[in-house]
């Protein structure tokens, strides 16, 4: 029986939070700090003719400004090539660490002026003169794929940075012969990650030991030291990266960014230390986003709504550069069908290049889409067919009979794909059941009575989480007894010290307040992959556990030597190992540390490896799937177009659950991104791809008063086989479903009015719109 | 051309701060960078997101929209000042712990001086009168529903403890 | 996104303010900051010289006159939003204010600073506009007043001069019982309106609308006065029927398109939020006359 795991135990976050001790990037400071400001293109694309620095150069204050050339001789390669690989890739577009020749997105960084102040830095970057001799640009990544579409770079012969197809079966065949067959041309907009602090970067040149030290907002800070030791020709031992608290990462702190390299290298060359903080409106420009795609989509039924077959186009707008790989459409089509048995699938996918920021992945990644096209995909079928929504969805989920189920599809890094555990048809039951989808209709028509447009629907999901191979943790017992975890997994904000010291906590004494965690520093822990995919309480949570355990069993062992009985008699209490159930008879577990420290000439107790400690790096290759069913309840105002959320019912499985609290703090979370997705964020650039939403006022965050009503969260516990906390990570999950289940809702409410809904997100005067389409005669 | 610069004091969480501030320094970098309270966070630099506000004489206020200037002669209170000199948490900041009302905590420095100012207002505010208060504070991560529910908590501790916000 | 370099003043009286306007170039008068700052701090606007009106004492408050309310230029708007005087007198006021941006904006938020930032989509010009209220400027030669429907001359340009600033605002009083509300759609809890609309009006014994003043914000470069709406309401009798046939005019204004919405939108938007504050301001009216 578990005492902390499964617990809502107190965050060890939160006191520091909570009083404003934290330490987040900015927070950092040294005598000596100098600022940096970057200067960004202001075209989408355009040649670069001459950068004149001379007026620039003159404020007082001013202590460097680079370009490309003025760093070149520092790079061994003026290009990142931090791309995952892939032979889907048609063109290397890799980023440089500064444009010189040609810029290929509003916002890319031209020029870095280093000053006193940022202040000053920003007076200097605006007089940074930048000769630019404008191109074509292209801004939408269907157009782009056209013949006489302008090229995003000028270098190359067409706008298809990458395409590869997936699928499995005979689709013409099916196709041919299906009773039904319907067509859904479905898209979705680009967004931004928006963590309320934005990137970061502080570099420290140590000319003692020649080693410099940089604290970034990344979540993945042992990738981050490889690319900068790669870039400027560094040992490994000459660079630590450090994050500190983060204040979130959404995705797109998990890139690496030419920011990081180039404070780096400020900090040696300059000798001193240098921060750049991004600000909101380079936030809006320089740091990756995501969304943007269009699924051409068909779908063959029989008539009994049961799926025949799936197949369709996908469009996927990667933005100007590759700044991580083909993962985000990959993700997307690998996730369309999980929920369901489709007999015969083929998605053709083709990565449009366009003037804007890179695309890589923010919270979903490519998974909300494919759930929008598919659950748009099941209301078609229902519609036509005459059946209800949740039917056709329950004569079609996978069957938890067929758990473990092996789909023919496989993962990017080619494991079969295997659906690993849970019950797809209890959890969609389990949230009909909650949000009183029986009695909706009812509702719905005594509000339409009162003249008042209702409209409930709802969405499936499964999830591929817990990203392997493995994520490193050890963990080391000191011989004041005090317990340190160290982890390659990143920290931004979703609890993950927390988490890792439940999990030790459970097998070393319980007390959570003896546990030092440190993530996020190369100096801590040699390997690391960091935050992403869900991935770190299924893949650090395994690491911590096997770790903890190894670490426990050896400190049975020396108590058992130590206090001269067996082992079976001990447990671990608090910070002593101790007869079962007597405080009489213990030993600490510093002593115990103290012990397999060794005695010069002395045995070590129990003929043990030396140390209190253990580092693992558990191996889980396949990742485990996360189910759950969304159901949203709306009120729309036909006269305005407004979308009020009356309710949203969230049934999920992520298995055992490690602390109640922090999962259903995801959830919603996600559940919020979500609904912006749905009905508030839009990004949007003109038709010369420049930004046209570059302030909080103008792209629109989610606020408590846009929330729904009422929220209620139905856990499902199927835990996975993969490993042995048997737990699925979850913090992504809130977010997919959401915007096929608006979208659902709103053309219930609407159905009157015979509003579909085709993209998102749904804006009133979209709505407005529509209504009036449908009332014009 | 050399940066015109003010003296200016300041009392922050009751202790008298003086500095000399560039006199086009915004409040919330004097109070993280001159005066090393970095528990007040920079979140927009535009008046949106609300990571900024500090308590001003009394009342919230975003700090990214004033200048340091400005601040001459008066009080503020941030974060940093919610707890009791001897060091407890305060009513609103143990309940936004126990609800989960945070998680990266960037948000927070807002969300606690809006909401200590809101209880301080109306002691006895309704779900709807909470989520207006912070409806010009953004986070990204909790979906607001822990902090909602820590607000309205912290109301009732504060009536059952007879104390103020 | 810092501010660029200026130099800062805080004179301690009007006088001293309009003559530093009239001595320095390129300066920007700073009263509660919610606009002018994230202008500064973007560095949409680079001014040499700040005025802080901020240490200028007797700007602020708000007292009954005679027929008026008067509100010291540099009220913030939360005082208007806890104010008796407000509450009763110019209850339109109070029920606008709650739209006005968040608690934290309208702690420093002024009202003479709306008013002469005059952003098209504010709720204080529109509400000004509709309340036929009165300005006083200050400027080298004294004060002066113009009524504020002289005061938009166009999108974001009031009419005052480089060397004025406004001290007071008046705002007539509407006879006890008066029907008023205040419509607008905004996609979020404080945002700018995409449409607003301020009614005020009375019924007379037999509840047919007697006087009644209607504006709009939001849609257009600057408040409008919808004096064709107003004309078609007089002498009638309140209904739905009324109502649409009378905001059919809304679809002919010279409407904005920009992120948020298309003119289009706008226009329809601003039919709803009449019509919306129509009724409400009659059941407030016939409410008011009845007690």
């Amino acid at each position: 029986m578990n005492r902390i795991v499964g617990t809502s135990v107190e965050r060890v976050e939160d006191r520091a939070l909570l009083r404003g001790q934290a330490c987040f990037v900015d927070d950092i400071s040294f005598p000596g700090l100098l600022h940096a400001a970057f200067v960004r293109s202001a075209e989408a694309h355009a040649l670069i003719r001459t950068v004149d620095i001379s007026a620039a150069l003159d404020v007082p204050g001013v202590r460097a400004i680079w370009r490309m050339e003025d760093i070149a001789h520092h790079l061994s390669d003026p290009l990142l090539k931090v791309a995952l690989p892939s032979p889907a890739f048609r063109q290397e577009l890799h980023r440089p660490t500064l444009s010189d020749q040609e810029v290929v997105h509003v916002g890319e960084a031209i020029a870095v002026v280093i000053a006193d102040s940022r202040y000053i830095a920003e007076d200097a970057a605006a007089l940074v003169m930048v000769d630019y001799e404008p191109l074509p640009a292209v801004s939408d990544c269907k157009a782009a794929l056209e013949a006489d579409a302008p090229r995003a770079h000028s270098s190359q012969p067409h706008n298809l940075v990458a395409e590869f197809t997936m699928g499995y079966g005979d689709h013409e065949t099916v196709f041919a012969s299906a009773p039904h067959v319907f067509h859904e041309e479905l898209w979705q907009h680009r967004g931004v990650a928006h963590s309320m602090e934005c990137r970061g970067v502080v570099a420290r040149h140590d000319r003692l030991e020649d080693i410099i030290t940089l604290w970034s907002s990344t979540q993945t800070p042992h990738a981050c030291k490889r690319v900068i030791c790669d870039v400027l020709g560094l040992d490994e031992d000459k660079l630590r990266v450090v994050t500190p608290d983060v204040g979130g990462g959404f995705g797109p702190k998990l890139v690496f960014y030419p920011e990081e390299v180039i404070l780096a290298l400020a900090a040696r060359e300059l000798r001193a230390p240098v921060k750049w903080i991004e600000d909101r409106r380079e936030h809006f420009v320089s740091t990756t986003q995501e969304r943007d795609q269009l699924w051409d989509m068909q779908i063959a039924v029989d008539n009994d709504g049961k799926i025949l077959g799936l197949r369709g186009l996908l469009v996927h707008d990667h933005g100007a550069y590759t700044a991580r790989g083909v993962n985000v459409p990959y993700g997307s089509a690998a996730a369309i069908t999980l929920p369901y048995i489709v007999p015969c699938f083929f998605l053709d996918i083709k990565l449009a290049v366009t003037n804007k920021v890179p695309v890589t992945p923010i919270r979903g990644a490519g998974q909300p889409q494919a759930v929008f096209a598919m659950e748009r995909l099941m209301d078609r079928v229902a519609r036509e067919l005459k059946l209800t929504t949740d039917e056709v969805r329950r004569r079609n989920l996978v069957p938890p009979e067929l758990i473990p189920y092996t789909t023919p599809l496989k993962t990017r890094g080619g494991m079969q794909v295997v659906l690993d555990s849970g019950d797809y048809p209890a959890t969609q039951a389990a949230a009909l059941e909650k949000a009183d989808w029986a009695g909706f209709r009812a509702r719905q028509a005594a509000a339409r009575k009162e003249g008042r447009y209702l409209g409930i629907g709802l969405a499936n999901y499964v999830e591929g989480t817990g990203r392997g191979p493995f994520e490193p943790v050890s963990v080391r017992i000191g011989e004041n007894g005090r317990i340190h975890v160290a982890s390659g997994a990143a920290a931004m904000g979703q609890s993950t010290k927390t988490m890792l010291a439940q999990v030790v906590a459970e097998q070393l004494g319980c007390d959570m307040s003896n546990i030092t965690v440190v993530t996020g520093d190369t100096a801590a822990i040699d390997y690391g992959m960091g935050g992403f995919n869900s991935r770190q309480a299924v893949m650090a949570g395994a690491s911590a556990h096997a770790a903890a355990k190894k670490v426990r069993a050896k400190a049975l062992t020396v108590a058992a030597h130590m206090l001269d009985v067996g082992e079976q008699a001990l447990e671990v209490e608090g910070r002593h190992v101790r007869l079962k159930g007597n405080d009489e008879r213990k030993v600490g577990l510093g002593e115990i540390a103290r012990a397999l420290a060794g005695l010069p000439g002395y045995y070590v107790p129990g003929g043990l490896d030396p140390g209190l400690e253990a580092t693992e790096r558990v191996i889980i290759n396949d990742m485990t799937y996360a189910n759950g069913t969304a159901v949203v309840e709306v009120e729309v105002d036909p006269e305005t177009g407004l979308v009020q959320l009356t309710h949203v019912t969230f049934a999920h499985d992520c298995g055992n659950v490690l602390n109640p609290q922090i999962v259903e703090g995801q959830i919603i979370g996600g559940m919020a991104h979500g609904i912006g997705n749905a009905l508030y964020e839009w990004m949007g650039f003109d038709e010369n791809a420049q930004p046209v939403t570059t302030t909080l006022a103008e792209y629109l965050l989610v606020s408590a008063t846009e929330m729904p009503m009422k929220v209620d969260i139905v856990h499902l516990t199927s835990p996975t086989p993969l490993n042995e906390l048997g737990i699925k990570g979850v913090g992504e999950s809130g977010v997919i479903p959401m915007t096929a289940a608006v979208a659902a809702a709103v053309d219930d409410a609407l159905a009157p009015f015979n509003v579909k809904i085709t993209r998102v997100p749904i804006t009133p005067p979209d709505l407005v719109s529509l209504i009036e389409k449908a009332a014009a005669p | 051309m050399s940066e015109p610069m003010r003296e200016i004091e300041v009392t922050v969480n009751g202790k008298l701060h003086r500095a000399s501030v560039p006199v086009r320094m915004t409040l919330s970098d004097c109070l993280r960078h001159e005066f090393g309270l970095t528990g007040t966070h920079v979140g927009c630099e535009h008046g949106v997101c609300g990571a900024c506000t500090v308590l001003f004489d009394g009342h919230s206020a975003r700090s990214c929209l004033m200048l340091a200037v400005q601040a001459n002669g008066h009080e503020i209170e941030t974060i940093e000042g919610l707890e009791s000199a001897k060091g407890e948490l305060s009513h609103l900041q143990a309940a936004l712990r126990d609800h989960h009302g945070l998680q990266c905590g960037f948000c927070t420095p807002g969300m606690l001086t809006t909401l200590t100012e809101l209880l301080r207002d109306n002691p006895s505010p309704t779900d709807s009168d909470v989520r207006i208060a912070i409806s010009g504070n953004l986070c990204r991560c909790t979906g607001y529903e822990g902090i909602v529910a820590a607000a309205l908590d912290a109301a009732q501790r504060i009536k059952d403890a007879g104390s103020r916000a | 996104m810092k501010p660029p370099s200026f130099a800062y003043h805080d004179p301690k009286s009007v006088e001293d303010a309009v003559a530093l306007l009239g001595s320095l170039e390129n300066a920007k008068l700073l009263a509660g900051g919610q606009s002018l700052m994230p202008m500064l701090n973007m560095r949409f606007v680079l001014p040499d010289h700040v005025i802080d009106l901020n240490n200028i004492p007797g700007l602020a408050g708000v007292e009954l006159h005679d027929q008026a309310l008067v509100i010291g230029a540099m009220t913030r708007q939360r005082e208007l939003e806890f104010s008796d005087l407000v509450a009763t007198h110019c209850p339109i006021l109070a029920e606008a204010l709650l739209q006005v941006g968040h608690r934290q904006t309208r702690n420093r938020g002024t009202i003479g600073g709306s008013l002469c930032h005059l952003d098209p989509a504010a709720e204080l010009p529109t509400l000004c506009l509709a309340l036929e209220a009165q300005v006083e400027v200050v400027g080298p030669s004294g004060p002066r007043g113009l009524m504020f429907a002289d005061f938009p001359l166009g999108y974001m340009t009031p009419a005052i001069g480089a060397d004025e600033l406004v001290t007071r605002i008046a705002l007539p009083l509407w006879p006890k019982g008066h029907g008023y509300a205040f419509e607008e759609f905004a996609r979020r809890h404080g945002d700018f309106a995409i449409a607003s609309a301020a009614v005020v009006l009375t019924l007379d014994a037999q509840g047919a609308i007697d006087r009644v003043a209607v504006a709009i914000g939001g849609v257009c470069a600057t408040p409008m006065r919808m004096e064709a709406i107003e004309a078609a309401l007089m002498g009638r009798e309140p209904s739905p029927e009324l109502f649409r046939a009378a905001t059919a005019a809304c679809k002919e204004l010279d409407a904005l398109g920009d992120v948020h919405a298309p003119a289009s939108y706008r226009q329809h938007l601003a039919g709803v939020m009449v019509r919306r504050a129509l009724v409400r301001a009659c059941e407030r009216a016939s409410a008011g006359s009845k007690s």
